[in-house]
């Protein structure tokens, strides 16, 4: 199978919104696009599991690769394993929600569609990439449109926002950059320097240059998954995107940090990954712990669902810094899960916001009556979050937790501990919004004249909340198939100890 | 029939009612999903009965002890080799006993919900959440592996918070689901990592494995694996009866359980009363064959319930709120089953507290159930919750009037009534284990038979008042599950529990013993004649008798002010010596940091380039350039 596609599906659907006209061409392509991408990932599953039940046992299948810039060995090299096809599933989901919630975009439609495909070959490409600067320069793509997204179609101090979003990020990528480069000037490949992944993963890179280049790469891609105290972008800049955006930025760009500090500096870096784990394993906790308890005090919907990320968030790092199987299976885990249940989170704000016109709990209230449907999609939404048993984060959360106590000492333990009693935490500010914003009694009589989900709003909510429950309910699916891709990089610590 | 051919449609009958009213319910079954969801449950109940009659009587027996059949069993979740969540059905005496009380209760609150809840909005809704409830309690109740317990541990608990939270417009309501949430969520953190610590060295999840292993080998590692002079097992079973203890609304974490009450009647009666609160007896029954083994664990269990039991008769005896005397009563009822096992011994003659703590789960589940659907039939025909607003309703409500005095004798442990067999053995194996526990819980009988029999006079004798409704008892659906459990409430006690279900699944003999129970009867005989006296016709006794009290009263009426405590723990030290500065700090230092280092990146910027262009595309190639040129610079100064 071509993983190319992947990238030309989205490239063609984008080039194809810019030559059509009218809000209801654009979005029809767009729609058809990104279930053409849902079809293709679908496809691209089903024969991934076909490769691997025909005893296929290499670490990526389905590899390209074709030579870039020879001078510099820069090379498009592309290949997937268990991990990449849970994130390009989840991508897909997403896309093809922000797509149906953004379908009364009436401002300047065709860029925004535009933006967002472009924003989804990104992300494809990122997933999928095999060599260091290929996956850079996906990590490029996907954030410079997000700049825009939030600037033209944003709201409240989006400038601002925009901005802080936009520096920090792009901060990130030039650290991930720096990160990138220094393993690159330390390969050697025939006389030659290599961005090749699986090339450098062969390779025995000298300790001291790992434990130099590993916090490079780690707070880079860090700072896209809200890495304690580089997470500040996050509230702002979900508060002024638009909907879409939202989903995107906190359901796949955050992701796309939380992969690459696996991929690139825990896969690459194992010696350097077990130096810093202690640093990583504090930071992550404190993102846990201290995001939820900032997430208590919140009153706007979309800075309480994005505070509530950056505690979740702490759950992908925590898992990683554990370094054991089952915590990073939990931590990639929990990146879907987190990806899934916070895009629901957004859309499902989203739709309350383009009702009311306000974000604020204390205006809202009682929207049980009118949103019967939306109001249900919140208290789904708000369960995943403080992880009910049955959608997608108890299971991640767990299996974090119970990776994290495999290791025995005290300050694993207390780790462990922190993290779990941030379930609690989180029970209270989820419950605290629900109670105030949809149930209780209708507080503004404005309000009762509004009308429930279109349906669109209602696909693209049922949509990711199939994903969220058959992660929830048949994790076994998604364990299995991350298996090995953890496996790999668990191999290559383990043997680092020995 | 085999039982893995059928067993698993006892819990998935109740999941396929909640998914089909839950989703298509409120569009099509609008009027029909009572029917539906008590016919699936029907046939849940009839293949519970069977199971038990099938498991009991004919093939759960090898030789002389009743054996655990692992009926189905798949793995849902594996973590490593040995430790892994699977998903199964295990059968043995009390998890059958308890498909049974689970079904059947729950049945009985479907049919009684026909009639009350008619006309309800969200009937459907309804419907749909009495049915992921049974769910989810049937799967704990069967649950071979701890971390299924855990899992349908807050399913039930969920599925709390939907019931007390059912009207959702009335901002007490939600408040109390809240409440309640939260406050099990908090005492479920301290199950997760009992589990979490008995999983790391039991090396397994499957309850069985994890028994035999802490049992062997593996004792002598983890009594020496000890934190703070308390050993491992201690710890981790202390904490999964934290757990235990804020499911089951044990002192101090029964706070929610009062104002869970605001869930509609028919869901206290199932939820609140006979099922989900007795989960965590049931836990602490399922792990006793460990908890036997640390005897530190066993006293907390002992003291807890204890506690619990005599604290909440007291404040039973104070509350004018019909439904939140009932409330403490479960508690108290509860505490005295948790009490029974914490005195308990492993084996033989000495289980004797596991068979009656078990019995009188099985014998309470009838007749509280009974008082709070009577009190829904009561509340339902004055509309009101408060004593003050009843009195004299025999005349209006004799069947009501009959059947909550059969469950009142039964709860106040009068013979022949069910309740007097269990209780009358909780006081027996406590009297010959601890002589203290036996005396308070001597003491807290009598309480209970006056709190019990003041709510019983009070509202059906005492002053007349003029009831305008005229809708009687309600239909028949209301009215038959009410003589159904009467009928239950009197003969229950009657079954000899000690050949079915005790520690080691060895039949125990009655111990049956007519002098003993000379004194608990007497107990409870003062506890109604002084009830009679006070409450049968209207006087100003109770007021003069709560006015001699005078603060100790007042402290009784006000709950201990515990509730007070907790609000101060919560509000003042979480919210604002917590959550307000995390919010501030993050908001004015980490923030200001990170604005601070852009402020000076553009300051900067702008002394060197002398022009300040106000894009961010500009800043953007600046700090990215800057950055790749040190990286370079620094790469080669670095070689």
């Amino acid at each position: 199978m071509n993983l190319s596609l992947l990238i030309i599906v989205p490239l063609l659907t984008a080039i194809v919104v810019l030559l059509v006209k009218g809000l209801k061409q654009v979005r029809t392509v767009a729609l058809i696009g990104s279930a053409a991408q849902l079809v293709l990932c679908f496809v691209l599953f089903y024969f991934y599991q076909q490769e691997r039940a025909n005893g296929n046992t290499a670490n990526f299948i389905f590899e390209d690769n074709y030579t870039w810039y020879a001078p510099l060995n820069i090379n498009y090299h592309i290949g997937v394993d268990g991990i990449s096809i849970a994130m390009v599933l989840l991508t897909t989901f997403v896309v093809i929600a922000g797509v149906l919630v953004s379908w009364k975009m009436e401002r300047l439609n065709k860029e925004f569609f535009f933006l967002l495909l472009f924003l989804s070959l990104g992300a494809y490409g990122f997933f999928i990439a095999l060599d260091l600067f290929t996956l850079f320069f996906f990590l490029e793509v996907a954030v410079i449109p997000k700049f825009l997204l939030i600037g033209i179609w944003g709201s409240g101090k989006k400038e601002y926002s925009a901005m802080k979003l936009a520096l920090m990020l792009m901060g990130g990528s030039a650290l991930v950059f720096v990160g990138l480069a220094g393993l690159y000037f330390n390969t050697n490949v025939n006389g030659a320097h290599s961005f090749d992944l699986v090339q450098i993963a062969n390779m025995n890179i000298p300790i001291e240059v790992q434990k130099l280049f590993f916090p490079f790469a780690f707070i880079g891609f860090g700072i896209f998954t809200a890495l304690f105290p580089f997470h500040t972008w996050v509230p702002d800049g979900h508060s002024s995107a638009p909907t879409a955006a939202s989903m995107f930025l906190a359901g796949i760009s955050m992701k796309l940090g939380g992969y690459g500090c696996l991929r690139v500096a825990t896969y690459l870096m194992p010696d350097a990954a077990h130096e810093y784990s202690t640093i990583i394993i504090v930071l992550a906790c404190i993102a846990i712990l201290y995001g939820a308890f900032a997430t208590m005090m919140q009153t706007d919907l979309k800075y309480i669902n994005a505070y509530s990320s950056v505690s979740h968030c702490g759950f992908v790092l925590l898992g990683i810094g554990m370094l054991t199987k089952t915590a990073i299976d939990g931590a990639v885990m929990q990146m879907v899960s987190h990806g899934l249940m916070t895009a629901l989170f957004f859309a499902v704000i989203g739709m309350i916001y383009d009702r009311t016109h306000t974000r604020q709990v204390a205006q809202l209230g009682g929207l049980m009556k009118m949103m019967p449907f939306i109001s249900t999609v919140f208290v789904i939404a708000g369960l995943c979050s403080l992880g009910l048993p049955g959608f997608s984060g108890f299971v991640a959360e767990m299996t974090v937790f119970m990776g994290s106590w495999e290791k025995a000492d005290a300050f694993y333990r207390i780790a462990t501990i922190i993290a779990c009693a941030s379930i609690v935490v989180t029970a209270v500010y989820i419950l605290r919004a629900t109670g105030k914003a949809i149930m209780g009694p209708v507080v503004n009589n404005e309000h009762l004249t509004l009308y429930d989900a279109g349906w669109n709003e209602k696909l693209a909510a049922s949509l990711l909340i199939v994903g969220i429950v058959i992660i929830g309910v048949v994790p076994f699916f998604l364990k299995d198939l991350i298996s090995p891709g953890t496996g790999i990089i668990i191999q290559k610590l383990a043997s680092l100890i020995k | 029939m085999n039982y893995s051919s059928y067993i698993a449609l006892i819990p998935l009958l109740p999941l396929a009612g909640f998914i089909l009213l839950g989703i298509f319910g409120r569009k099509y079954f609008k009027s029909s999903s009572g029917i539906i969801g008590t016919g699936l449950l029907l046939v849940s109940t009839v293949l519970s009965l069977y199971t038990a009659y099938k498991y009991f009587f004919v093939d759960g027996k090898a030789g002389d002890t009743y054996q655990t059949i692992t009926a189905l069993k798949f793995t849902w979740l594996s973590f490593s080799e040995n430790v892994s969540i699977d998903m199964g059905i295990i059968l043995d005496p009390i998890s059958v006993m308890m498909l049974v009380v689970v079904t059947f209760v729950s049945l009985m609150v479907h049919v009684f919900s026909l009639g009350y809840m008619k006309g309800e909005e969200r009937f459907a809704t309804y419907y749909a959440f009495l049915s992921l409830f049974t769910f989810s309690m049937l799967g704990l109740v069967v649950s071979s592996n701890l971390f299924q317990v855990y899992i349908f541990w807050e399913l039930v608990g969920v599925s709390s918070y939907l019931l007390i939270g059912y009207y959702y417009d009335k901002p007490s309501a939600v408040a109390a689901s809240k409440k309640a949430f939260v406050v099990t969520r908090f005492a479920d953190l301290g199950f997760l990592i009992g589990i979490l610590i008995l999983a790391f060295y039991g090396k397994s999840l499957d309850i069985k494995t994890l028994m035999e292993n802490l049992q062997s080998s593996e004792l002598a590692a983890i009594s020496a694996a000890s934190f703070v002079g308390i050993s491992a097992l201690t710890w981790g079973l202390t904490l999964i009866f934290i757990g235990g203890a804020g499911k089951s609304a044990m002192f101090p974490l029964h706070i929610w359980l009062p104002d869970a009450m605001e869930g509609p009647t028919p869901v206290s009666a199932l939820i609140h009363a006979a099922t989900m609160v007795v989960a965590g007896v049931y836990l602490v029954a399922r792990l006793f064959p460990l908890f036997a083994l640390t005897h530190a664990a066993l006293s907390i269990v002992t003291f807890v319930g204890i506690v619990s039991a005599f604290l909440a008769a007291i404040i039973a005896c104070t509350q004018t709120d019909i439904k939140r005397v009932l409330a403490y009563s479960t508690m108290s009822q509860i505490g005295y089953m948790m009490f029974a096992l914490g005195i308990s011994g492993y084996g033989g003659e000495s289980g004797l507290g596991y068979t009656a703590s078990m019995f009188h789960l099985f014998t309470h589940a009838f007749f509280k159930s009974l008082l709070f659907l009577g009190a829904g039939v009561v509340i339902h025909f004055i509309h009101s919750n408060e004593i003050k607003d009843m009195g004299g309703l025999r005349k209006y409500l004799p069947i009501t009037n009959l059947s909550f005095l059969i469950a009142c004798f039964a709860i106040a442990g009068i013979p022949p009534f069910a309740g007097f067999f269990s209780k009358e053995e909780i006081l027996l194996a406590s009297y010959h284990s601890n002589k203290m526990v036996f005396a308070v819980a001597l003491l807290t009988s009598g309480l209970t038979a006056f709190y019990m029999f003041r709510l019983y006079f009070s509202i059906f004798w005492n002053k007349n008042t003029v009831v305008n409704s005229h809708h009687g008892e309600g239909p028949v659906s209301m009215k038959l599950p009410l003589v159904i459990l009467a009928f239950c409430s009197i003969f229950a006690g009657l079954i000899p529990f000690g050949e079915f279900v005790s520690s080691d699944g060895k039949a125990l003999d009655s111990h049956f013993d007519p002098l003993f129970s000379i004194a608990p009867v007497l107990f409870g005989v003062v506890g109604i004649l002084l009830a009679m006296w006070m409450y049968k016709k209207e006087s100003n006794k109770p007021k003069q008798i709560s006015n001699s009290l005078g603060g100790l009263y007042k402290v009784a009426y006000k709950k201990f002010y515990i509730d007070e405590i907790y609000v101060f723990i919560t509000k003042k030290i979480i919210f604002n010596l917590i959550g307000r500065p995390a919010a501030w700090i993050d908001k004015n230092i980490v923030d200001g940091l990170m604005n601070g280092i852009a402020n000076t990146t553009a300051a900067v910027s702008n002394w060197i380039k002398g022009v300040q262009s106000g894009k961010v595309q500009s800043y953007a190639i600046y700090f990215f350039g800057g950055i790749v040129a040190l990286a370079i610079v620094f790469l080669y100064l670095w070689k």
